[in-house]
Formats: C-alpha cells, structure tokens, sequence
C-alpha cells in the first residue's frame, strides 16, 4: 500500500471537493477539510519517512511509465513542502470552523470549504508532480480555488482584490503555459526528467531562452516578487481571516517550490544562473522588495495590510537567497520558507481572531487590545519578534542562515539591504505593540470568550515558531536534504 | 500547396484584423460578436494543422457557450466600454510589448512549419501515441487515447478546474444569494414563431449530436468535452428562447449540483477502482485484466462520460447563474 501513498496524497483533498459540494452541509464540509488536511499530513510524513531510508519515490499514473504517462517523484526536495502545506491546512482547518462561520454566510459555508480542498489538492500536486504540464494543471487549480476564496471576503473590495488578483495571475498561468509550450516545442517532451535531458544540450536555442524567462516571470506573479506583487496586499487582507492564514503562509511557498524546481532540476543551473543574468536581477529584485515592502508595511493602517506587506519583503529575502543559487543560498531559502510561513501564519491566524472579537483588524480599533487580550497580544508580539528576526525565534535562525550564505558569496550590499529592511520590521512591529499595549482602548465592545480553537491554532503556530527557533535540526535538516538534492540534480 | 498558402495567409488577416477591431471597439456587444468570429477563424486555422478536435472545442466553446456567457454579462452591467485613461494604459502595454518581443524572439529558434523532423515528432513519445496506441488500446482517434489514458490525469485536473469554475460562479452569483422576485415580462423570445419552433425542433437533435459526439470520440473528433458543450447549448438555447422558469422546471440548479460533483467522483471513483484492482490511478488495464486494450476502451468511456456530464451540467448551472441574477434585479 505504501506504493499508493503519493497519489493518495493528492486524491485525499481532490476527493474532498465533490464531496463538500454534494453533501452541502457545513460541519460535514469542515469535517472533510479536516480529514483530508490530517490525512495528507499524515501520508506527508510516511512519505517523509520512506524517502528517508528508500531514496526517491517514483509513482507512474496510469501505469505508463514516465515520459508516456505522468509520473509523481516524491525527493528530499519536495517532502518539505509537502510537510509544511499539508500541516498549515491541517491547523487552518482546526482554526477555520469558527472563524469562517463568522464571517461567511451560511449558505456558503460548504462550498467554501469545497474551494479550500481544492487550493490543498492544488498546491500538494504542484509539488509532487514530475511532469510540467501537470504542474501547470495544478497550478491552475490553486490558483482559480484561491480567487474564489478571496472573494468571499466581507467587504466588496474582496470583490476588486479577487478581481485583479485573477487578472493578474491569469497572466502570469499563461506565461508559465507558453513557457512550458516552448520548450515542448524545441524537445517534444512534458516530463521534467527528460527534458532536463534534452535540454541540456540545447543551450543558445533562443526558444528555449524565451521559455525560461516565460516560467520565471510567471511563476514569479504567484510569488509576489517585487514589481509583480501589487495583488498581494488587498488579497490577503479582505480574504476571510482562514483563508489569508493558509494563501499567506502557502501559496507563495508553493509558487517558490515550482520555481526552484524549474530553475534547478527542469532548465539547470547552468543556463539560469550561469548564461542568464537571472541571479542579478533576482538580486536586484530581493533588494528592493525587502526595502520596499517594510517600508510600506509601516505605514500601513490595518493589521492585515501591515502583515501582507511584511509578506513581500519577506519573499524578497527568499529571493536573495535563491539568487546566489549555491547550496548553502537554496537551504537558507528553504529554511526561511518553511519558518516564515509558520510566523506568518501564527499571525494571520492572530489578526483573524481580533477580526472576531474587535469586528476589526484597523490599527485604530485595535487600540489598547493587549491590556484586554494578553494572550493574543503575547502570540502577536512572540510571532512579530519572528519578523524581525530576534533570537531565540525562528526568523533568527534563517536569517542567519541567509546572512552566512550571503556572506559567503560577498553579496555586501544584500546584506545591508537585509539588515535594514529587519530595521523597518522591528519599526511595524513596534507600531503594533505600540498600538496594543500603550493606547487606551478606545471603544468598548461586549468581549465574547475566544473560541478554543482558533485560540489553540494560534498558540500551536506561535510555540512551533519558538520551537523552530530554540532547535532548528528539523527545519534545518529537512532545508539541507532539499537543497543539496536540488543542487545534486541541477548539477 | 498554394492555395494552402493562400488560406492560411488570409485567415490569419481575418484574425490579426478581428483582434485589431476588438481592442479598438468601445461597443461591447459588437466586440462580444467579433470575439466570436475570432475563435471560429481560430478554429478554422486549428483545422487546417489538422488538430480537429481543438477546432471542435475551440467552436463550441469560443464560439457558442463563452459568446453567450460574455451576453449574459452584459446584460447585468453597462454595455459600453469605460475608456482607460491613456497613462494608466502604459503598463498593459508594456506587459502586451514584453510577450510579443520575447514570442517574435523565440519564434527564430522553433522549427520551421510543417517541417518533417521537429524534436516533438522525433521523440520516441510520439511514436507510442501514435502507433503502440493501436495496441494498447485499439483507437484510431490518437488524441483520446492521450488524453483520456496516457494523460489522464491532467485531464481530471483540468475537470477539477471546470468543475472549480462551477463552484466559483455559483459562490458569487448563484442561487445562495438570488432574491425571488417576479419577473418583469416583456417581449420574449418565445412569443416569434419561427424562433419557438425552430429552437424546439432543433432540441433532440442537439441533444442526440451531443450524445453522438461523446460515444464516438474513440472514432473521430470528440469527446466529453465537446459533448458536454453541446449538451449543455441545447439548454441554453432552449433557455434563451422560452425563459430561465422553463428550463428549469426540466433542470433545476438542486439537479444541477448533485450531477456536477457526481461526474467528478465517477472519474475519481475510478481511479481509485483501478488501484483497488491492484493497479496504479487511472490504470484501465486492471479493469479487464484477460483484455488490457478492451479494459482500456471501458475505462476511456466512462472517463468521457464523466467529463460530458460534469462539463454540461457546469456550463447550464453557469448559464443559469448569469441569467437567473439577471431576472432577479
């Protein structure tokens, strides 16, 4: 049975969907969320654990063996991801069922769930899949899941936000697409395996050129890298609180995994890094995003807004690290994308819970909640100083991490960059606690108690941040397996 | 050979033309109408490479079902085009300018048109599509072999992105947020004799063509999806004509949505057979393990059956979202 396990990972959530839609009834919808996110949580882990001691895991679908049929490759590479997505969903899950009955109608409810199952079943084949046109197909399934998801906000600019979002990425699935469609076209192949193969000889071909900068710069839309990250604020902050919790600390990431994927193991780091000045832009690009991004997130006025933009000065230090495409650059990328999206998600998931309880997440409403909520204030300030990158959290380690592998390579002025752009974060987190602990609450609303568990899905996040942050082998061993098999294979 | 030429070269002017008064339009009935013609041009360029069922989708779709839906549209908002400001225009431009450059410059490097050795007919892939098929599982039709079989998965995807596409429309304009209120009648479709006779004779006919184009996309040009469009105009003609409370007293949204995931779970529930029959997702062989080719043809049926039903039963449910909210306002 352990042969089907990586198709189960996928089938899991796919399953859920139909389901959802069909029995239309909101517990059972939430309750087959929940079964399908521990269930590939749990085939995640098994998974985890035969790569670990039986090496790569191939599984041809449709009995036809790779480059006729598709087949799923299941490496060091991937587990990761597949960890990190299926657990997020599983703590979305526990902390959706409250706050999505919050703040959407009834009626809804079931399909939204529906549309949830969808962007995991998405997001787990992305990254299991070892073909690039299904990569695409899954992509597509994400990504159309997420902009009905984001719509469903509670004011009409979630409407707007869904709207441009799907504009925006529209175009960027469709550079992906013509870029997948290039470099069918100069190999006559889908399977990444096999063109890595055939593209390897193939370099000066100006298609195969042209297809690379089509999946770079559209796989880069989904990952809000700098000047392709305007959807991302107005997303993420008018979704509904579950739903920003699980795109924030996901769907980036994913994108991020597709992308090294391509980068690496389909296109080689030869041509990408070497022939094409992708490293020089992509470094530019971080530069920016991290100045940039926390600059903005400072001014922000609402908590949501404020912890989006932080999102894309955060990517913008994943990108550096990718950037200097060498082992120790991939794995503190890594590292960085597994501990941002656990911080990230401990305080989407934080900003959610005072959305139910304050009815808003605007700074001015928020003021003096920490006298009120100690507890959501401490998970907050715990989370932020994450941002930042103090230690003893997890933001700590991979921003060490990333700092050596700069260092390593002499990239001064990124370095600087980062340590500014850590400046400004500490400055919007500061305006937070500034905000909660030293205003006087200003309205006086009648405080329900906090549902359990969308309190315990916080503090779960919160604590695994901490954790990451006092004993990072598992993040770090788990960032280092990924990035030496990428590596290995990109040769 | 000229005239093949010929043909390509002026419906490729058509096309350039179509999409040049497109974007200068401000009308936008007229350019829902030009955007028709350009996927039937479309189509007529993807039957002249020989690809005739991308032709067959692109009419159904393009031209059919996606002009009807871009009219339901307008019929909720304003139909005139409000004129972006010049400056604000620059970055779709320089988005438009980046895709043509890098397109033009790709362009050098692919191999020529109709040349006899392109890297896609060289590899050893296509030799199987095309000829170990015959073995595997008796097909003439190629193309349903890839994508109902070999490629059978991204097939299930690209249902779950239909399938998606239900479920988004129903979440923002369906049923959940309609308000009865009672329909202001004027002038129908159905009160002009021609149309009412014409549309309800033409009904089965559509109907059995839809049937006809699913259960022989083994043989020709075909297959759940073109079916499932089809299907799904009839309804939609039938709808335009006699009013949405007609059509749906045939096919309710409640119908609807228990078809949609059923059609879904019939491909998945598959899958998941074929792996309890001890093979791998989708492996049609273990269906009838005495006769692999004949386990492969039962399970390509059943997987366009699904898809023919979930398609249709998303496009009528998608059809009756737009209209329904507009009979609501």
């Amino acid at each position: 049975m352990t042969v089907q396990l990586p198709f189960v990972q996928v089938l899991l959530p796919l399953l859920g969907a139909p389901l959802c839609a069909l029995l239309r009834s909101r517990v059972a919808a939430w309750l087959l969320f929940l079964l399908a996110a521990l269930g590939s949580l749990g085939c995640a882990v098994l998974l985890a654990q035969r790569v670990a001691t039986a090496g790569t895991q191939r599984y041809s679908v449709g009995g036809w063996t790779a480059p006729v049929g598709i087949e799923f490759v299941i490496d060091d590479f991937n587990t990761p991801v597949l960890l990190l997505v299926s657990l997020i969903a599983a703590v979305v899950a526990v902390f959706s069922h409250r706050s999505l009955a919050a703040e959407v109608a009834a009626k809804r409810v079931p399909l939204v769930y529906a549309c949830l199952c969808l962007v995991l079943a998405g997001m787990l084949g992305i990254a299991v899949t070892g073909d690039a046109f299904n990569a695409f197909v899954f992509l597509e399934i994400m990504s159309l899941a997420s902009y009905a998801l984001i719509a469903m906000g509670r004011r009409r600019r979630a409407l707007l936000a869904a709207f441009r979002y799907l504009v925006v990425g529209s175009v960027g699935a469709v550079f992906v697409l013509i870029g997948i469609g290039l470099a069918y076209a100069v190999t006559g192949t889908l399977n990444m395996a096999d063109l890595a193969q055939r593209l390897g000889g193939l370099h000066g071909n100006r298609a195969l050129y042209a297809a690379v900068v089509f999946v770079l710069v559209g796989l880069a839309v989904k990952m809000a890298v700098f000047p392709l990250h305007a959807w991302l604020p107005d997303a993420y902050a008018q979704a509904p609180s579950a739903v920003g919790v699980l795109l924030s600390a996901t769907a980036t990431k994913v994108a991020i995994y597709a992308l090294l994927r391509f980068a690496f193991t389909v296109f080689g780091a030869t041509l990408v890094f070497g022939v094409m000045p992708v490293g020089r832009i992509g470094a530019l690009l971080a530069v920016l995003a991290m100045l940039i991004g926390s600059a903005v997130a400072c001014f922000q006025t609402d908590l949501k807004y404020l912890l989006a933009w932080s999102s894309i000065a955060q990517i913008g230090y994943i990108v550096a690290g990718i950037s200097l495409a060498t082992t120790a650059g991939v794995s503190a990328a890594y590292l960085h994308v597994i501990n941002h999206a656990v911080t990230k998600a401990a305080l989407f998931a934080a900003a959610g819970l005072l959305v139910l309880r304050l009815g808003s997440a605007r700074l001015d409403d928020l003021a003096g909640f920490g006298r009120r909520m100690p507890w959501t204030f401490a998970a907050v300030v715990v989370a932020g100083l994450g941002l930042v990158g103090v230690p003893p959290t997890a933001g700590f380690v991979s921003k060490w991490a990333l700092a050596t592998a700069l260092l390593e390579r002499g990239q001064w002025p990124v370095l600087a960059a980062m340590l500014v752009s850590s400046l400004l974060a500490l400055v919007y987190v500061g305006r937070i606690v500034e905000v909660g602990w030293f205003r006087e609450p200003s309205l006086v609303t009648v405080m329900n108690r906090p549902p359990v568990s969308m309190v315990a899905a916080i503090w779960f996040l919160v604590l695994l941040s901490v954790y990451f942050g006092l004993d990072a082998t598992l993040p770090s061993s788990l960032a280092d397996a990924a990035a030496a098999a990428l590596l290995r294979n990109g040769g | 050979m000229t005239a093949f030429v010929l043909v390509n070269i002026s419906l490729f002017a058509i096309l350039g033309a179509t999409a040049l008064a497109i974007t200068r339009m401000r009308a936008l009935y007229e350019a829902t109408m030009l955007t028709a013609l350009f996927s039937l041009v479309t189509g007529s360029l993807f039957v002249l490479l020989d690809a005739v069922d991308v032709a067959f989708t692109e009419a159904a779709v393009g031209v059919g079902i996606s002009t009807v839906l871009l009219l339901g549209v307008l019929s909720l908002t304003r139909s005139r085009e409000a004129v972006t400001p010049r400056r604000r225009r620059l970055p779709a431009a320089l988005v438009v300018l980046f895709t043509g450059g890098t397109l033009g410059y790709a362009a050098q490097d692919l191999p020529p048109f109709g040349s006899a050795t392109t890297p896609v007919r060289d590899h050893p892939v296509t030799e199987t599509y095309l000829y170990q098929s015959q073995q595997d599982m008796g097909i003439p039709n190629t193309v349903t072999s890839v994508l109902a079989s070999y490629r059978g998965l991204d097939t299930l995807g690209e249902l779950v992105v239909v399938f998606t596409a239900g479920v988004t429309v129903l979440l923002l304009l369906g049923p959940l947020t309609r308000r009865n209120r009672p329909v202001k009648r004027d002038l129908v479709l159905a009160d002009y004799r021609v149309l009412r006779v014409v549309s309800g004779v033409l009904m089965p006919f559509i109907l059995l063509f839809a049937l006809y184009v699913l259960f022989h996309g083994d043989y020709g040009a075909g297959g759940g999806f073109q079916a499932g469009v089809i299907f799904a105009s009839g309804f939609v003609l039938y709808g335009l004509v006699f009013g949405l409370d007609r059509v749906q007293q045939v096919l309710p949204q409640r119908v609807l949505w228990v078809l949609i995931p059923l059609g879904l779970l019939l491909f998945m529930g598959l899958g998941v057979a074929t792996v309890l029959l001890g093979g791998s997702f989708l492996d049609y062989d273990t269906l009838r393990p005495d006769d692999p080719a004949a386990g492969q043809r039962l399970g390509i049926l059943l997987v366009e059956t699904a898809i023919g039903l979930t398609v249709a039963t998303v496009m009528t449910s998608v059809f009756f979202s737009f209209t329904g909210r507009g009979a609501s306002r």
